[in-house]
């Protein structure tokens, strides 16, 4: 029953620190700050709980990104993860949905061939805070060809050749069986994630991180990066600012709920 | 990366979704969006159902406006199945070769998006609010689809491009697009697919579905919501709120600081780790509006502020801020409705 899982996850810039620079259409990179992508703390939550439930297998962190997501797969250990690898290499800057799933499935594979063991789980979170895609997971799961489910709000159960999980609908939850090995994407709902421990953070602090670069992973030059992309960033904007409305006055509380119903209806919204 | 023949990719194609015997209404959105784009390079718009009992919903969808109907229809394919969906759609996009494909941006279809774009090596972007086919003189080649979409939270909104593989693929938000119109003297083609997906080799079953037990409206397809925040200072001001919903046959919507409180199941949690809205009418009942919720509903058409805190940012962007206790005056709107509506 024990279960070895990688958790994917990314760091991304904190949402509020985000503006376009006028001068270069681009990011503006002042006043930014990062941190782990908020769903992502489900993922990695549930990785560990999996672990506790089911003990004598491993959880892993994985990450793609440039050197200082370094600081994640650090918060990851102080949280409890057995392992963590940073995928780094210059040659995947720029990857979109469809390179960083080649990525992400390349590293799998490398941790499986590093560690001698097959890996049974995946959890990725819904999506993230910057890319909003949710796309990765299930692009990672056709990548591997394993089966996958997504917005999982529960695992109920765990044998030796399947999962059992539920999954959050508009109009309630389906319930389904998943063999082993599989693809889950979490959703908030599924957890309240532990805050690291004292002996985490210390154990953070000493970790050495391996880094495994494109040609560690034995990824396609052809699949990777920019050039490896396929869904380009033609234009960025700032979406237009909504300027500040009508103040509803009145001089008591049965004017204003006229007024207010006044307006409603005269933009047909009754 | 690839060397594919793109010239042979031609068709519009939107995918419904079939749920429990319905179809979603986002088909008759999708239908606008893509037939604006088949309509501006000349080519056909097609809507594929996959599920089981698809036969009655063909006419609707050509009264929509599509040419032509795929349908896949097959006992066991009634439940989504990740795995089952992305196989019986990939198998008909390698055999058919269109264009573009546009799915709504559900739970169903981003799943499903993610999935088949990476089995027929493609390109897919999330949750557009905006699509155009270039028309040649703003620096794209004619016919190069530009696709809008809102990202870090809605602070950025980026336009992209896929010239590099086809179909290009893309989920729509819901609530964006206006409903396609009916035309009942509208006439297409149905073309019936044949699968067998007990040949499949499929590694995920479908055991049941749990119905949510309240009938309310689902925020993520409802075109009012009134919303409640920390503001209501107890579980029970809810009540408050959805007297006001009701009244406006809205959905009812949250803050995370009400959802964490407990007065109220995360499915109603507006913002960026709950769920993204863009009603035409959204009410914020003492929600002060941080950047987190915002990122949440910042594209309704119309924002209500009922806040004591006149300086608060929901109450400085609103399109109509009403500085009051809630308690207050969501009695006497109500009230007000009510009158209206006699
Ligand atoms: C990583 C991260 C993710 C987050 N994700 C989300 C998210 O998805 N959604 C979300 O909503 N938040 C999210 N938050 C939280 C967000 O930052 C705010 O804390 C939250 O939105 C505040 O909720 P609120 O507006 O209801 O409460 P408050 O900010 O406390 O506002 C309460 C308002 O009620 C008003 N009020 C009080 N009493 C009355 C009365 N009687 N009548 C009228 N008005 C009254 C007050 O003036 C005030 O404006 C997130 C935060 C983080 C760090």
């Amino acid at each position: 029953m024990p279960l070895n899982i990688v958790v994917c996850i990314k760091q991304t810039p904190a949402t509020g620190s985000v503006s376009i620079d006028p001068q270069t259409g681009d990011i503006s990179k002042e006043g930014i700050s990062y941190a782990i992508s908020p769903f992502d703390e489900y993922a990695l939550e549930e990785g560990l709980r999996l672990k506790e439930r089911f003990p004598g297998g491993a959880t892993l962190a994985l990450t793609m990104g440039a050197v200082r997501a370094e600081e994640i797969l650090r918060e990851a250990i102080a949280r409890g993860v057995d392992g963590v690898y940073h995928l780094c290499d210059e040659a995947f800057d720029g990857s979109d949905t469809f390179a960083t799933s080649y990525i992400l499935s390349q590293g799998i594979r490398k941790i499986e061939e590093e560690r001698k063991i097959k890996i049974d789980l995946v959890i990725c979170a819904k999506q993230t805070n910057d890319g909003d895609t949710g796309q990765v997971g299930p692009g990672l799961a056709a990548w591997l060809d394993w089966p996958n489910t997504a917005y999982v709000k529960k695992v109920e159960q765990v044998t030796d050749t399947l999962l059992r999980v539920h999954r959050m609908m508009e109009d309630g939850t389906d319930i389904l069986e998943i063999q082993r090995p599989a693809l889950i994407s979490v959703v908030k709902e599924i957890n309240e994630p532990r805050l690291p421990s004292l002996k985490g953070k210390m154990a953070a602090k000493k970790a050495v991180i391996p880094r495994w670069g494109a040609s560690d992973i034995k990824a396609d030059p052809a699949l990777i990066g920019l050039k490896g992309s396929l869904v380009e960033i033609a234009k960025r904007q700032s979406p237009p600012k909504r300027a500040g409305g009508l103040k509803i006055g009145g001089a008591t509380i049965e004017e204003k709920a006229k007024i207010f119903v006044d307006k409603l209806r005269e933009l047909k919204l009754l | 990366m690839s060397n594919q023949d793109l010239s042979a990719y031609s068709g519009i194609w939107c995918v419904g979704e079939v749920r429990h015997g319905k179809l979603a209404p986002t088909i008759f959105e999708i239908l606008t969006a893509g037939g604006q784009i088949a309509a501006a390079l000349g080519q056909k718009l097609s809507v594929v159902l996959i599920g089981s009992g698809l036969g009655p919903w063909t006419k609707e969808v050509i009264e929509a406006g599509a040419d032509q109907v795929y349908l896949i229809d097959h006992s066991s394919l009634e439940q989504f199945v990740d795995e089952a969906y992305a196989k019986a759609l990939t198998d008909l996009v390698n055999q058919e070769k269109p264009r573009a494909l546009f799915l709504p941006a559900s739970t169903i279809g981003r799943s499903l998006a993610g999935r088949a774009a990476v089995m027929l090596k493609t390109g897919a972007a999330a949750d557009l609010t905006d699509l155009s086919a270039a028309s040649g003189s703003n620096g794209f080649e004619k016919g190069t689809l530009l696709a809008t979409r809102p990202s870090y939270g809605g602070n950025i909104l980026a336009t992209l491009v896929n010239t590099r593989s086809r179909p290009e693929i893309y989920t729509i938000r819901p609530m964006v697009f206006p409903r396609s119109p009916k035309d009942s003297t509208r006439t297409g083609v149905v073309r019936n697919i044949t699968v067998d997906p007990a040949t499949w080799n499929l590694r995920t079953k479908f055991i049941a579905f749990q119905a949510e037990s309240s009938n309310e409206i689902d925020i993520g397809s409802a075109d009012k919501i009134v919303s409640g925040g920390r503001g209501l200072g107890k579980a029970e001001g809810f009540e408050t709120v959805r007297s006001l919903a009701k009244a406006l046959s809205a959905a009812v919507g949250a803050s995370r600081a009400a959802v964490d409180s407990g007065w109220i199941p995360y499915k109603h949690q507006v913002g960026i780790t709950g769920r993204t809205v863009r009603p035409k009418l959204y009410v914020a009942c003492g929600v002060s509006g941080q950047v987190q919720h915002l990122a949440g509903m910042g594209q309704s058409e119309v924002i209500v502020a009922i806040n004591k805190d006149p300086e608060c940012p929901m109450m400085k962007l609103a399109s109509f801020s009403i500085e009051a206790d809630l308690y207050e005056f969501i009695p006497a709107a109500v009230k007000e409705l009510q009158k209206h509506q006699s």
